[in-house]
């Protein structure tokens, strides 16, 4: 009785107490070159009007170096420079963090994440931008719409900077 | 004109001659280093030239006199290790605030045409200098006043609007789609005016560069509409050289009759 009624409730506040999820799953591949170097990687949501409405992740090289400081690359992951990084006030917390090696990387927010939280419901973007240096840039949209009513799931497979990449939308 | 000095000013003659007054006449331009940038106070470094490839340095250096690299704020920055070499000239430019530079090269002068003693000679000066150098007596004399503007745009950080207000004399472009903001497959929206107002009908030629790894120009036409404005959508990402010209008879200079206005910018565009 207890728990009917808990669900109930909670159904009636959109809020359920256990988790709902969007995971994302990013995969960096392992690259055969004589210079390797980690891509630099953002993970954003693009409303319908191709605005970033959310920035999820930002990976890249937050240190000097003999070449200059990290962030003077940044705007080489283009479309995310432009659509978000050129007007933030770097670095991000719990957006941005230091590059990561190949393999797969999960992402696992929970929708009740102000970033996810504060969407309009309607017709959304996840877009995930890979570029490295001395070697390519890449760039994979998965549509989805939010808030999900079912669970939704997307996928995109990358071909040189990024591996599969999915979305996984549990509400 | 005295004897000795004669050498020096006339290559620095057929230097300034080189400068576009008509679009048939060699490209002048501008071209950084990067036109989108990060970082605290990071440098850009920029080539100047005039040439008929682009962007290919293979003809006379842009004079470097009358360079001016306007600051987001509006204020003056001061170009840095500048030089002039046989083809190019090259100067240093550090970003020290938050949005969009303007980066130009505007020359106005008096140009006379006169026949002297047979052969047709060409003078360009400014009003000053025309007393005592073109002969009062010059057959067939024609003077026109000349002012041309050699422009770029970088922006560090976000963009910016205060360097693209125009300042009301001469040609000027004002960006309706911000000069920084440019990608391949989108379209962008640019006005002409003529000292402040609608400049229609103007012919506006775009050749992306690389011209020397391709068999033909690839030029881009347009034409400005009754507002001043005309649209392209970019083919695809490059550096692109953006030229237009006009002229009238609203001369500031007292001794011309005619006016000729240049514009060029050099924009780039970066892929999807």
């Amino acid at each position: 009785m207890r728990v009917t009624l808990t669900i109930a409730l909670s159904g009636l506040l959109a809020m359920p107490a256990y988790a709902a999820e969007f995971d994302v799953d990013v995969q960096i591949p392992q690259l055969k070159v004589a210079e390797y170097h980690r891509p630099y990687v953002a993970v954003w949501i693009e409303g319908a009007d191709n605005k970033a409405a959310a920035n999820l992740a930002v990976w890249y090289q937050d240190k000097d170096t003999k070449e200059g400081h990290g962030t003077k690359w940044l705007p080489d992951l283009r479309q995310w420079w432009r659509r978000s990084g050129r007007t933030l006030d770097l670095p991000v917390d719990g957006v941005t963090g230091p590059t990561r090696p190949a393999g797969e990387h999960a992402l696992n927010f929970d929708t009740s994440d102000p970033r996810l939280a504060r969407l309009a419901p309607g017709n959304y973007t996840l877009v995930v931008e890979a570029v490295r240096e001395v070697g390519g840039r890449e760039l994979l949209k998965i549509p989805f719409t939010w808030p999900a009513k079912a669970p939704q799931s997307g996928k995109a497979q990358g071909k040189t900077e990024l591996g599969a990449v999915a979305l996984t939308i549990t509400p | 004109m005295k004897r000795s000095l004669a050498p020096a000013i006339t290559l620095a003659l057929a230097l300034v001659a080189a400068l576009p007054i008509t679009a048939s006449a060699h490209k002048a331009w501008l071209l950084p280093s990067q036109t989108v940038i990060a970082g605290d106070a990071p440098w850009i470094t920029v080539d100047a030239a005039v040439s008929n490839d682009l962007f290919y340095f293979n003809h006379v250096p842009l004079r470097l006199d009358n360079v001016a690299v306007v600051a987001p704020d509006g204020s003056k920055v001061e170009t840095q290790n500048g030089a002039t070499g046989k083809y190019r000239s090259v100067f240093d430019v550090q970003l020290q605030q938050e949005g969009t530079y303007r980066i130009g090269v505007t020359n106005h002068y008096l140009v006379a045409r006169y026949d002297d003693n047979g052969k047709p000679k060409r003078w360009r000066g400014t009003a000053d200098t025309f007393a005592s150098e073109v002969p009062k007596d010059a057959k067939g004399l024609e003077v026109s006043e000349s002012v041309s503007r050699v422009q770029t745009f970088v922006t560090k950080g976000s963009p910016s609007d205060t360097v693209l207000k125009p300042e009301g004399t001469g040609l000027e472009l004002v960006p309706v789609t911000h000069p920084n903001d440019l990608f391949a497959g989108e379209e962008a929206t640019f006005r002409f005016q003529v000292d402040g107002k609608p400049a229609a009908g103007l012919e506006v030629g775009i050749v992306r560069g690389g011209t020397r790894y391709r068999n033909a120009q690839d030029e881009i036409k347009a034409t400005t509409d009754a507002n001043g404005e005309f649209k392209v959508t970019w083919p695809e990402a490059g550096m692109y050289w953006l030229e237009t010209s006009t002229q009238d008879d609203k001369v500031s200079m007292p001794q011309a009759k005619q006016r000729r206005l240049g514009y060029v910018a050099t924009l780039e565009v970066l892929p999807q």
